[in-house]
């Protein structure tokens, strides 16, 4: 990867990421979603966002364990992909599942906690898909990343939001929480350490108390 | 509230399964049937050799099956094709998706099956489900399936009243429940050794000894004019058309008659959201989604086929009496 050309992966990238919305297209005009496609399509567009998000999460690290510093400039990417995936989840649950009955849409977002939560993931989304250009990069200063950094808020909903709406299988809240688990832990870490660095920086007299 | 979209089903979904209704004609003698066949639409279901469309089961099934009286209670939709039928479709058992009990089920070995009938009856015992079936005459029942998660079928079973299978058995004066219980056999249901699963084996379901004995209530061997496919209970299942599709319990192991009220599986797990009556009400809510509208299958994304619920799951004329009282409410 690191020896193809930016531009290269970027198609690349971009080419993969599309795979889930090609076949869900394929699946919609060959009649392959099965019986009840509605639900498919709301299932599977909400679990590639989720996933999407992840994977947009395991940037940072691999940079930074993996000295894999080529993937950085493909993180804005992939985070436009799990805001694409979230937006076709929620316009395929307003028209396939409520059949575009907006009254509906807001009683449900009221009546139902996990609908409740999915919401305000989404919008954080959405905030950090416009605010993710170079051009608002630079506006925005140094409030920029603290900004960006509600995209731990938005993953912790996401999950929740899936949680939520078990039935009797914990296997898929398990597996995506677990990972969501890992990907957090490493970023409190990092903060821990840095917080460490600056005491000793800052403050040398305190450790010798301790 | 508002239904944007028709309910009116499109012509391409009219189409029943062309095979089944022209077998159905021929049992009801009329020749010159399958005006229909020439509809059957590519949109019905994706191009499939199907290893479900072939008889099962053993002989002395089949000829009952063969001699099922027709018809006897007719739903008026039309019928979800059997592919749907035994390819969409929740038994935990073999999965959590809807394709799993398909896709698992082929292992699964359900005759010769013993059933136990236990608890207050005259005769309990363990039987044969051939000596259980013998010199009962097996009916045909279109049914509407209304699942809790808000889609829905039309289903032809073939089967009996449960009724008259219990009074064979003498009932005493104390029996006020029916509890039932699915086969618990790890070998058989891969997911009855999951971690990740909530639900402890086996699975049980009951009614109330009126609504057991209510004559729309029926035990189904069969379904599309077959043996029931391992997927869809194999070889003996509930049918209960005006509850929730998980009041069906499938591949039933017992059958006891119980005084009290038995401790039925979802309503364990999440009282909250399933009760011990799961009737179908579009007046109360699943906290987790609304059951005003369900989603008639198979339903394309162009034409979501979102029809209203009816109370009692439009069996209100026949069972609401047997309500009648009761706060629906607080006992859903």
């Amino acid at each position: 990867m690191k020896t193809l050309p930016v531009s290269a992966r970027r198609v690349l990238i971009f080419v993969l990421a599309s795979l889930p919305f090609g076949w869900l297209l394929w699946a919609t005009f060959t009649n392959h979603l099965g019986a009840d496609p509605a639900k498919t399509v709301v299932w599977q567009t909400g679990l590639w966002a989720l996933r999407l998000l992840l994977i947009t999460l395991c940037v940072s690290p691999a940079r930074r364990l993996l000295q894999w510093g080529w993937l950085m400039v493909h993180r804005r990417m992939l985070g436009l992909f799990a805001l694409f995936y979230a937006v076709l989840h929620l316009l395929a649950y307003v028209f396939f599942i409520l059949g575009a009955d907006f009254s509906r849409l807001g009683e449900e977002l009221i009546k139902r906690p996990y609908i409740t939560v999915g919401a305000p993931a989404l919008l954080i989304l959405v905030v950090l898909g416009v605010t993710s250009t170079r051009a608002m990069m630079r506006r925005l200063g140094k409030s920029w990343q603290r900004l960006h950094n509600s995209v731990y808020v938005a993953v912790l909903l996401a999950w929740l939001h899936l949680f939520w709406q078990v039935r009797s299988s914990y296997f898929e809240a398990a597996l995506y929480g677990s990972i969501t688990a890992v990907l957090l832990l490493i970023r409190l870490y990092w903060w821990w350490q840095r917080r460490q660095k600056v005491r000793r920086v800052v403050r040398p007299g305190q450790m010798e108390r301790g | 509230m508002l239904i944007k979209f028709p309910s009116k089903i499109p012509a391409s979904e009219i189409t029943p399964e062309p095979i089944y209704r022209a077998r159905r004609d021929f049992m009801r003698g009329v020749v010159g049937a399958g005006a229909g066949m020439a509809l059957s639409s590519a949109w019905a279901a994706p191009a499939h050799t199907d290893k479900d469309a072939v008889d099962r089961g053993p002989d002395w099934l089949r000829k009952q099956l063969a001699a099922a009286r027709p018809d006897v209670v007719v739903a008026k939709d039309p019928l979800t094709p059997f592919y749907n039928v035994t390819h969409y479709n929740n038994f935990y058992e073999f999965g959590y998706q809807k394709e799993d009990p398909a896709a698992n089920s082929e292992g699964f070995n359900p005759y010769p099956w013993n059933v136990e009938i236990a608890g207050e009856v005259g005769k309990p015992g363990s039987y044969h489900l051939e000596d259980l079936l013998k010199g009962m005459e097996l009916e045909e029942r279109v049914y509407r399936l209304r699942c809790v998660e808000a889609w829905s079928m039309v289903i032809p079973w073939i089967g009996f009243p449960l009724a008259s299978l219990l009074k064979r058995f003498e009932p005493t004066s104390k029996a006020k429940y029916v509890a039932f219980t699915t086969l618990k056999d790890a070998k058989q249901f891969p997911e009855q050794k999951s971690y990740f699963s909530s639900i402890d084996w086996p699975y049980i379901e009951g009614l109330r000894m009126d609504e057991a004995m209510h004559p729309l209530t029926i035990l189904a061997v069969g379904l599309y004019g077959k043996a029931l496919p391992n997927q869809n209970g194999a070889p003996l299942r509930l049918v209960v058309p005006w509850k929730y599709g998980f009041k069906s319990i499938k591949s039933i192991v017992r059958i006891e008659l119980t005084e009290t009220q038995p401790k039925t599986t979802w309503s364990e797990i999440a009282p909250d959201e399933y009760g011990f009556y799961a009737n179908v009400n579009p007046k109360v809510d699943h906290p987790r989604w609304s059951q005003a509208t369900e989603r008639r299958l198979p339903s394309t994304l162009f034409s979501p086929n979102i029809v209203p619920t009816q109370m009692f799951n439009g069996y209100a004329d026949e069972v609401a009496s047997l309500y009648s009282g009761l706060d629906l409410r607080k006992f859903y």
